[in-house]
């Protein structure tokens, strides 16, 4: 009957195609959950480290990636992502999995060198070719008719990162007066018609759908696009100050103890510090923490002055007060008007 | 009917000499506009989607297709996708058969609103299908605590995909089957059993037969959708590239990432998939058509 | 026998045997599967609160919501139900090269996953793409824009008119078209009268069917909508962005309200239908 040849056969196909090698080996394995632009940075990493664990330890490791805003990644580690490390878009975010879960140690940030941060990145603009709108600092940014993209801070680390940028500026410009720097942070957001999870989807918003005329965004983020993605159809400005975006990396050593894998996850994160690994920072647009890569790759980063995270008391103090519901972002944020 | 013809005829022989032709179709010009008008429609809507996934899977050439389809992160999703539907689609057979039988069968209070119940992931959104299983089995759910504590992953692993997965697709073959045999009444079972037949025998002689164009039907409905599902695997899946990510949702990471042509490339393959089920599908009633249209010896 | 006598109680007597084992499976499955998850949606939506229901439904983003996904919904559903007409009365009353191919082709919605679908119709409408290419320099902006959702929903939506119509015309002879032929009707109005009426009711049940689909649609609106709130987020969107951003309360109740108003919207229309069928006399 040609029903049952046919169905059968279908099921033979299957059964075969699954006969094939599948993921669920022996061999040891690790999770990053790491926020979104990194994606096509780890993939280099993991493939570079995988291949020195071999010639080292002759064994085959697999590591396994998961790119989502930082916020929402934070959540889900916490709610059982079984995750080995996490990179993620700022310290909070691994602070928070800390105190949620108790899945790591409080001072975790002291156990590599750097503040856990083998690379940075600052916040800068991307603009349409030409500049058609005459973006040059964060002022332009809360000026009528112009459409700013930038992400949910609720859920991307990126988001955050923009939004203090921003903020730093506002007080700098008026004399460190909180409510008028609200006031400013409220027209810039006035002017954002939508706020994409992450920051590569904030980075699609700007460049494929057309919608906006600034990006604000990681400098990597900014410099992938304009550089190798888009090139030609886009333009990096650098504002007057911006921030220093630390993202950290740590590892989780509550799974990691469950799994076994405390060595190798540890070596992973080491690996990061190392040249091979900073230079590949470099060419992925990250700037290098060691000196070394840093002036070997000096031309591609624009100098700017930078703010930090302690200007705003550190990280726990900056997301209580502006992050958390019902904080200063949830009162100026309306979305849908 | 003869009778009344022959003398409208007649009338119209005698009122004009010329042949009248009566009104059974449309003017041939408005059949072409018509049938244009149809196939315009179609092309804009389904013929050209379908040639965009190949041109763009190809826009690099081959070297570059077979690459990204041989990706390992690929191959993942392909295993995984597979699968998803070798699991689910039994399960939902086993129920749609196991439902039309008791709802075409018998007679019981409240029949409609157990067919209601069965349609109901059928109306809701596949995102909600997804999250309620977060609800039950994340960590924050009803069951979270529980299963971590046992070591048990259901969401943002495999089983979490499968449970969604079952529960988009679980009406399928239940549609199908359901208006089918309620048309076909009991009559035939009936009688087989008075004549001795057992239970199953029943079933398989009489009833499967009976409901073999259906059923199928819904296995290639069911199976399409559980390859094809994006938004209640998204919500369960946590990213897992090479792990938790089905074929759709690798797409979308590629997509993403700016690899538009690795992200066609899978999605090309996706469409050969949809596309290998429809000609099984046409080819089965061919077959069966042209069985019936064999002539026959008397 | 035992089953079957306590069942006989609940249903009428019937000598088909596997009534027990056949309800049982399908109410135990229905249960774990639908009814189980389904009601802790339903919990932790009324544990939210009605404060924070009322908070929720009130919100700009949330009623543009609504109004993007049923809005959008309804017109495609419309455009399906003429088109989908249309289809079906050239696929089966007419002949010409190609139609059992393209007959064939009708079922590629069902059978073509939403992302895949979502990816090529963003590819086909963007400024560069193939249609794009020509109705973006007319002014007419579909990507990304509400247009390019209804472009998705129509997608998806296609083949349940044409697939609900079909079999209808196909068995409905020509006696009484050749008949009202026959008493003198012009070919409209034997159209009008005569073959459009009892096709109604079919033609309901695939809008209803294509209404149903498209206001949860996800996978093929994400890529070419917008997703801006208040112009062209989808009710499935906010839902996800409230799951991200861990807002467990506010999806549960705006799932949930959605749930509602769906069934609500079927239930109106599966009236609609009885009513009709009964006016045409069965």
């Amino acid at each position: 009957m040609p029903i049952k040849t046919g169905v059968s056969s279908f099921f033979w196909a299957i059964l075969f195609l699954l006969a094939f090698p599948f993921p669920a080996s022996p061999e040891p394995t690790l999770l990053n959950a790491s926020y979104e632009p990194t994606r096509r940075f780890y993939s280099a990493v993991n493939k570079i480290f995988t291949e020195h664990w071999r010639a080292e330890h002759n064994e085959k490791v697999s590591i396994y990636q998961s790119h989502s805003g930082s916020g929402a990644q934070a959540r889900a580690v916490s709610f059982g992502l079984e995750a080995d490390v996490v990179t993620l878009a700022l310290a909070y975010d691994i602070d928070a999995i800390s105190e949620r879960a108790g899945l790591l140690p409080k001072d975790w940030q002291k156990r590599l060198p750097e503040n856990s941060t083998p690379y940075t990145s600052t916040i800068v603009f991307l603009v349409r070719k030409g500049n058609p709108k005459q973006i040059r600092d964060w002022t332009d940014l809360t000026r009528s008719g112009v459409g700013v993209v930038t992400p949910n801070p609720k859920t991307s680390g990126g988001a955050r990162w923009n939004y203090l940028a921003a903020f730093g500026y506002a007080l700098r410009n008026n004399g460190n007066d909180e409510t008028k720097a609200q006031d400013f942070l409220a027209r810039l957001y006035r002017n954002a018609p939508v706020l994409d999870t992450g920051a590569r989807g904030a980075t699609i918003t700007f460049t494929r759908r057309a919608i906006g005329d600034v990006l604000i965004a990681w400098e990597n983020e900014a410099m992938l696009a304009a550089e190798e993605i888009y090139p030609g159809e886009f333009e990096m400005v650098m504002p007057s100050i911006s921030i220093l975006a630390e993202p950290p990396v740590a590892v989780v050593d509550k799974v990691v103890d469950r799994r076994g894998t405390r060595a190798l996850a540890q070596a992973y994160l080491n690996f990061l510090y190392t040249m091979t690994a900073q230079e590949l920072a470099a060419r992925y647009y990250y700037r290098p923490r060691s000196r070394q890569a840093a002036e070997k790759s000096k031309e591609r980063f624009a100098a700017v002055e930078l703010m930090t995270i302690d200007q705003f008391g550190g990280w726990a103090a900056a997301q209580k007060k502006h992050f958390s519901d019902g904080g200063a972002f949830d009162q100026i944020y309306r979305p849908g008007k | 009917m003869a009778e009344v013809a022959a003398h409208a005829s007649s009338v119209f022989e005698q009122a004009a000499p010329q042949e009248v032709k009566l009104p059974l179709s449309e003017p041939p010009a408005v059949r072409v506009a018509l049938i244009v008008a149809a196939l315009g429609f179609l092309v804009v809507f389904l013929i050209m989607p379908l040639l965009v996934v190949l041109t763009e899977a190809l826009r690099q050439g081959v070297q570059a297709y077979a690459t990204a389809i041989v990706e390992p992160e690929a191959v993942a999703a392909i295993q995984l996708t597979l699968l998803t539907a070798a699991i689910v689609v039994p399960l939902n057979v086993m129920f749609g058969i196991a439902a039309a039988w008791a709802i075409t069968k018998f007679d019981f209070p409240g029949k409609s609103f157990l067919i209601t119940l069965i349609d109901l992931p059928f109306s809701v959104s596949p995102v909600i299908g997804g999250m309620v299983f977060v609800l039950l089995f994340g960590l924050q759910g009803l069951f979270g605590p529980w299963l971590f504590a046992h070591g048990i992953k259901i969401i943002f692993a495999v089983p979490g995909i499968i449970i969604a997965t079952l529960f988009v697709t679980l009406p399928f073959v239940a549609r199908e089957l359901i208006p089918l045999m309620q048309k076909q009444g009991t009559d035939a079972e009936e009688a087989a059993l008075m004549l001795g037949a057992s239970g199953w025998q029943t079933f398989r002689r009489v009833t499967l037969p009976n409901i073999k164009w259906g059923l199928l039907y819904g296995v290639l409905l069911c199976n399409g959708r559980a390859i094809g599902e994006f938004g209640a695997v998204a919500v369960v899946s946590g990213h897992i590239a090479g792990l938790t990510n089905t074929m759709p949702l690798h797409v979308e990471v590629l997509y993403n990432d700016y690899d538009f042509v690795a992200a066609f490339a899978v999605a090309s393959l996706l469409t050969l998939m949809a596309l290998a089920t429809l000609a099984f599908k046409t080819f089965l009633e061919w077959r069966s058509s042209a069985l019936l249209a064999r002539p026959r010896v008397h | 026998m035992a089953i079957s006598l306590a069942a006989g109680r609940f249903r009428q007597h019937s000598i088909i045997p596997g009534f027990g084992l056949t309800f049982g499976i399908t109410l135990t499955y229905l249960g774990l599967i639908v009814l189980i998850p389904l009601a802790v949606l339903f919990a932790e939506a009324a544990g939210a609160g009605g404060a924070k229901v009322w908070a929720e439904l009130s919100t700009a983003r949330t009623l543009s919501a609504f109004r993007v996904s049923f809005g959008s919904a309804l017109l495609a559903a419309l455009i399906n139900a003429v088109a989908g007409l249309l289809v079906a009365w050239v696929l089966v009353r007419y002949d010409f090269p190609g139609r059992r191919f393209i007959d064939a082709l009708i079922d590629l919605p069902f059978a073509l996953p939403t992302a895949v679908a979502g990816i090529s119709l963003t590819a086909l409408y963007s400024g560069n793409g193939w249609i794009g290419s020509i109705l973006e320099p007319a002014g007419i902006k579909v990507a990304f824009t509400p247009l390019g959702i209804l472009v998705a929903l129509i997608f998806v939506g296609l083949p349940f008119v044409v697939r609900t119509v079909e079999p209808v015309l196909r068995e409905s002879g020509k006696n009484l078209e050749e008949a009202a032929a026959l008493l003198g009707a012009p070919r409209w109005r034997i159209l009008y009268h005569v073959v459009f009426p009892p096709l109604l009711p079919a033609l309901m049940t695939g809008f209803t069917l294509a209404f149903a689909r498209a206001i949860g649609e996800y996978g093929s609106v994400i890529f070419i909508a917008g997703n801006m709130p208040g112009v062209s987020e989808i009710l499935p969107l906010l839902i996800v962005v409230k799951l991200e951003q861990f807002d467990y309360a506010g999806a549960t109740v705006l799932a949930s309200l959605m749930l509602i108003a769906s069934f609500i919207l079927l239930f109106a229309i599966n009236l609609l239908q009885a009513w009709t069928r009964r006016r045409q006399g069965g």
